[in-house]
């Protein structure tokens, strides 16, 4: 068989982490090779070699049978390698065009010729079926689409080998099924693709190869269509993983949470919540069903007290909370896995020591008149750590920044479950993590749930709602659909109340 | 660690760059860094001179580094010295207390003046997200003017330009100070800043106050999620920052001199920025950095009066330093690469 890209043997350190220990991974032509492992396991190292990102300590990088030195992006895309980050790397203000050509604009005399450009951009689009409008602004289109330009502009450069690191982790449901599709087109026009992920599901949808590696060490490459799930799964974690969430009939008490006819502006200024009414009970998991960006956000910031209200009540455990600051509701027992971990979660900057205090540094035994006790902190920060197995390069002294994200959404669900609040509230707690984190984070809330606390779970995971929750809010342009219980619903049902129709058959969009 | 050798590279950088300039313009640069040392440090009084001109160097570069370290860029340290030393030289002029009262009195006055120069932009900044930038310039202006009429007005001195002098009693001159450095102009200013440097330290990295203040400066968003007060957190910042630069006001108009001249900004407010720079933003580091400068500014005139080298290379060798300790990103990524090369080398050997 012949191969483009053979990775033979790679070896990589970072201070304190062996990232790659004799890792190999071969790409044949035309087909989707999928490289799944854990968070921290070492694949975006991996591929960041190949993408010219690192350099390797040992081993040898061939393309098309020829070994060669990557030192920089522009070499790999010399060789025909191009990556889609998962940040995009896009300017918000120019069009798809200007973005894609941007760095090797075609000029006729002093100015660009975007003209031509954006009729190359159209056909290369056709071509491909990525649909794009070489003429939309990037502000404009939405996250898939935007992908999409981050796709196109690899092809505007000729790549051949196309580099995906966990692309479907900032889509919608329906977005990844439609990327899916691309990537078969991909393959059909005889591009070789490697998709870094750990959504299983996917891999079963697309890949023919699957290369699996755990805490850097390689384990194997299977054929996907002869190996189960499971059986990957197993490979990646290192032990058998139960997809199903076992838990008892939840046990509902008193109401924790109890929010009335809530009314909350968005950041365009229009309501974003509407008249909203939900009741959270000790024992219970609710969980929150809806697209991305149809109120769920504001509902969260409202009750943690980031966004201020247009009008309505909010009580937690029967006191009124409406109007008091953050830090006293973080007192009176409300804790929150943040949607997004870079911008409220961490302080990037900070040790992970520190992160883990973030709430109660100047609680006892934590500080004292107002001094730092650095020991305490750092036992309790082990704790946390070891704990939600966080990996890092220098354990609890490891600046946030330097963690993959996986590891760092598991420090901040650590600290947040470790204030053991009443009432916790879980963004996507479960956003960019592999199946064996996944399984461990749901027990671990289940287990919350079970001690008696409420938990209000906002999910864009279909499956993690359904699962996980006891009952389901569904939201749809900031109003509630309905509740149901979880048992006694399905995904059709979730599906059709999210597009905005009751259960009865009304819309009332 | 990393950091200190990113500081000492740029002074290296920057004394490379001086020596070249002389040799281009053919003078010797042995010779000339010879005497631009020994300006400083030829005999106990002019080290005790080196010493008196980094006072308010340290207090200006802390201020502007305490800032940073909490998300600031205080650019207007010398409106806010201004301010503080004009508040310290009204006390020391209005009022007759016994001395260590009055010296108490001055110092408390003139940090308030300088931290209500910073206030104003730190509410700004706070309540209407005016950036700080714009608004601590702005201020320098204002205090300029505040002091070009009041002086005159109140205060006036023999000289129109001038304050009046302080009496003895209300300056930081201690002639037993003096006396142990023969004679020089040190004074007590430099024990203020010497416990500023220890007592911002401790703040910074000691304190739940200096966490929550390097929390809303790292990220606002975090901070606010965990609760902590971001308004109040950037009002305190800016007003620390400001009083830090009053007290370098009332160390060099107090002490340093006896009166205020006005229509002149002093310029160890914008100095300030680059001590903050090549001091790594630390209070210690700072304390080293104001040292140097002020070893660079006390060696130039007397490498000036020894030989033909025109002082401004003195100038220009600061000028170079700051410029490599501002682009310190560069240096860092010499310094990785360096290293990865020779771990690559060492590999290759062992594999032979």
């Amino acid at each position: 068989m012949e191969y483009v890209i053979e990775m033979l043997n790679i070896r990589k350190e970072f201070p304190g982490i062996i990232a790659n220990d004799n890792v190999t991974l071969c790409l044949e032509k035309g087909e989707v090779h999928a490289l799944l492992g854990e968070n921290g396991a070492g694949k975006s190292t991996l591929v960041g070699m190949l993408f010219g990102m690192y350099r390797p300590d040992g081993g040898v990088i061939k393309v098309q049978g020829k070994a060669v030195k990557i030192s920089n992006p522009n070499v790999a895309n010399e060789l025909g390698i191009g990556m889609v980050h998962q940040h995009f790397k896009l300017v918000h203000n120019f069009t798809t065009t200007e973005n894609i050509i941007l760095g090797i604009e075609p000029k006729i005399g002093f100015s660009v010729d975007t003209k031509n450009a954006a009729i190359r951009v159209g056909e290369l689009s056709r071509q491909y079926g990525l649909d794009i409008d070489p003429y939309a602004k990037i502000e404009d289109i939405s996250v898939g689409m935007q992908q999409r330009v981050e796709i196109l502009k690899m092809l505007y450069r000729n790549a051949n080998i196309l580099i995906f690191d966990e692309p479907t982790a900032v889509l919608t449901p329906y977005e990844i099924e439609e990327l899916l599709k691309i990537i078969r087109n991909l393959t059909n026009e005889g591009k070789s693709i490697i998709i870094i992920t750990h959504k299983l599901k996917e891999i079963k949808a697309v890949a023919k190869h699957c290369t699996i590696i755990r805490r850097g060490k390689y384990i194997g490459t299977v054929n996907v269509d002869t190996t189960t799930e499971a059986e990957m799964a197993t490979m990646m974690v290192g032990r058998e993983v139960t997809f199903k969430v076992e838990k008892t009939p939840a046990v509902p008490k008193d109401i924790v949470l109890n929010v009335k006819d809530l009314n909350v502006m968005n950041n365009k200024k229009v309501l974003g919540l509407k008249n909203f009414n939900l009741e959270v009970r000790s024992g219970e998991i609710v969980g929150i069903a809806g697209v991305e960006g149809n109120g769920q956000s504001e509902l969260v910031e409202a009750i943690t007290g980031l966004r201020k209200i247009e009008s309505g009540v909010i009580f937690l455990k029967g006191d009124n909370i409406t109007k008091i600051p953050i830090r006293e509701r973080i007192k009176k027992g409300i804790a929150h896995i943040p949607e997004d971990r870079h911008k409220r979660g961490l302080v990037l900057d900070y040790s992970l020591e520190d992160n883990m205090v973030l709430e109660i540094y100047n609680q006892p035994p934590f500080a004292k008149n107002g001094l730092l006790k650095k020991n305490k902190i750092r036992e309790y920060s082990n704790k946390i750590l070891k704990e939600f197995d966080v990996r890092s390069g220098e354990g609890g002294k490891s600046m946030a920044r330097s963690l993959s994200g996986g590891n760092q959404q598991k420090a901040i669900i650590g600290r947040e479950i470790e204030l053991n609040p009443d009432l916790l509230i879980a963004v996507q707690p479960t956003r960019g993590l592999d199946v064996g984190s996944i399984e461990n984070i749901h027990k671990r809330i289940i287990a919350h749930r079970d001690s008696g606390k409420a938990v209000l779970l906002i999910s864009l995971e279909l499956d993690e709602i359904l699962n996980v929750s006891d009952r389901i809010a569904v939201i749809n342009h900031g109003n509630l659909i309905g509740i149901v219980e979880a048992s006694e619903t399905d995904e059709n049902e979730i599906g059709l109340m999210m597009a905005g129709i009751n259960k009865d058959g009304g819309s009332d969009i | 660690m990393k950091k200190c050798i990113i500081s000492l590279i740029s002074v290296f950088l920057g004394l490379v760059a001086g020596a070249f300039l002389m040799w281009a313009s053919g003078h010797n640069p042995v010779e000339g860094f010879v005497y631009l040392v020994q300006g400083g440090t030829k005999s106990i009084s002019r080290i005790g001179d080196t010493i008196a001109t980094a006072g308010p160097l340290i207090l200006t570069g802390l201020s502007v580094a305490f800032a940073f370290r909490t998300g600031l860029f205080n650019i207007g340290a010398s409106g806010q010295m201004l301010f503080g030393g004009f508040c310290a030289t009204a006390v020391g002029l209005t009022f007759d207390m016994p001395r260590p009262l009055l010296l108490l009195s001055m110092i408390i006055v003139g940090a308030i003046g300088g931290g209500i120069i910073a206030f104003i932009p730190g509410l700004l900044k706070a309540m209407f997200n005016v950036h700080e930038v714009v608004s601590t310039i702005m201020m320098n202006w204002i205090s300029y003017w505040v002091v070009y009429y009041t002086i005159p007005a109140y205060f006036k001195g023999t000289m129109e330009t001038e304050s009046a002098k302080l009496p003895a009693t209300a300056t930081l001159k201690s002639a037993s100070f003096s006396k142990m450095f023969d004679g020089s102009y040190i004074n007590l200013g430099i024990l203020i800043s010497i416990i500023s440097v220890l007592v911002i330290w401790f703040i910074l990295d000691k304190t739940t106050f200096g966490y929550e203040l390097k929390a809303v400066g790292f990220s606002r968003f975090a901070a606010e999620y965990a609760g902590i007060s971001v308004n109040k957190s950037i009002i305190s910042s800016m007003v620390i920052s400001g009083a830090l630069a009053g007290l370098a006001g009332v160390i060099h108009y107090t002490g340093n001199a006896s009166s205020i001249q006005i229509g002149v900004l002093p310029s160890q407010g914008m100095d300030g920025i680059a001590v903050a720079l090549l001091g790594a933003t630390t209070p210690i580091g700072v304390l080293f950095a104001a040292l140097f400068f002020a070893l660079l500014h006390a060696g130039r005139g007397f490498m000036g009066a020894m030989t033909e080298i025109p002082p401004e290379i003195a100038d220009t060798i600061i000028a170079t330093i700051i410029y490599f300790a501002a682009t310190s990103v560069l240096i860092e990524r010499i310094i990785d690469n360096a290293k990865r090369r020779k771990s690559a080398k060492l590999e290759m050997k062992e594999e032979k």
